[in-house]
């Protein structure tokens, strides 16, 4: 067992000893506080892309020429996008499990392979932001119709791309501190909850955005 | 089979079922065409498949996802009160008949 493990250990001890002197809550929902920290952080966030969804479906709703332009290589792109994306959920799975047996080696590098992919999703992200914007697509305007398409594209696969960049960071930073020995392996339990709703919010994105406006 | 082992099968089935999903909803885009409730219907399955097996939610304590789902549920539901106004947009008059 590593040091941080040990530490985490001794403060769950000592606060399970003074529970019982009656000094201290018990912990909520029996999770670790940091994890529930991301779990608020989590429903707030989801919160936040369900406003943008709405919002987004509120203007496609109430203009009259919504335009339709992602066409098959589009479609194409976000289905391999979807696959990174899910791969790498189930990579840092592998770095958690790895991480929980304290085989630092092995989580390190599963978590590495992880921000490796966040990374491949977002230039294949760029490419079709590149795409678009070379066809004339612009935040208030476009050649073919309804000029908030950009506004809802952009804003809404930005703010994503945005939470796929924070998170490879955060789990570059994560993985290397927890091979050094600094952190513990729910540092990276917590950090693939937040990888995993990264996701989560692609599986949606997807469908409404993309498969919505394909061209018929 | 071990505890790990079955939970490397499962997250593997999950894996497969959310690509699968992924796959279905381009082909029924294409074929059946992209209706908002067809697509939301598989986002949601890929969703709760996600939060259940991968985010590991079913294996927290009931009070936990008693204390995230409902209220996270509530406030998404509440936000469909735009749609009045979204299509009173399309005929610029309130609730035309």
């Amino acid at each position: 067992m590593s040091q941080a493990d040990l530490a985490v250990e001794a403060v769950a001890v000592h606060s399970a000893g003074s529970h019982r002197s009656g000094a201290m809550e018990e912990r909520p929902f029996a999770i670790p506080s940091s994890k529930l920290v991301m779990w608020l952080f989590i429903i707030s966030d989801a919160c936040t892309f369900g406003a943008m969804l709405f919002a987004y479906g509120y203007i496609r709703n109430s203009a009259a020429d919504w335009p339709r332009v992602f066409e098959g290589a589009s479609v194409w792109n976000s289905l391999l996008m979807t696959f990174i994306l899910v791969t790498t959920s189930l990579t840092v799975l592998l770095a958690v499990k790895a991480a929980q047996s304290d085989d630092r080696a092995g989580a390190f590098r599963w978590t590495m392979i992880t921000a490796a992919g966040g990374v491949v999703f977002m230039l294949l992200h760029i490419r079709e932001w590149i795409s678009l914007i070379h066809q004339g697509a612009r935040m208030w305007q476009n050649p073919w119709g309804a000029p908030m398409f950009g506004a809802a594209f952009f804003s809404i696969t930005g703010l994503h791309m945005a939470h796929v960049l924070g998170g490879a960071i955060a789990l570059t930073v994560v993985g290397l501190s927890y091979k050094a020995g600094r952190y513990a392996a729910r540092h990276i339990e917590i950090w693939a909850l937040y990888w995993h709703f990264v996701d989560l919010v692609w599986m949606f994105v997807v469908p409404l955005v993309y498969l919505l406006n394909m061209k018929r | 089979m071990s505890q790990t082992q079955a939970s490397s099968r499962t997250s593997l089935i999950v894996y497969g079922a959310i690509l699968a999903i992924a796959v279905v909803q381009v082909v029924v885009a294409v074929t059946m065409g992209p209706s908002l409730w067809r697509m939301l219907l598989l986002a949601v399955i890929q969703g709760y498949l996600a939060v259940m097996f991968f985010m590991h939610l079913r294996d927290e304590k009931p009070s936990l996802r008693l204390a995230l789902i409902p209220g996270t549920l509530f406030v998404l539901v509440m936000m469909n009160m735009i749609w009045a106004d979204s299509f009173r947009l399309m005929v610029m008059k309130p609730f035309a008949k």
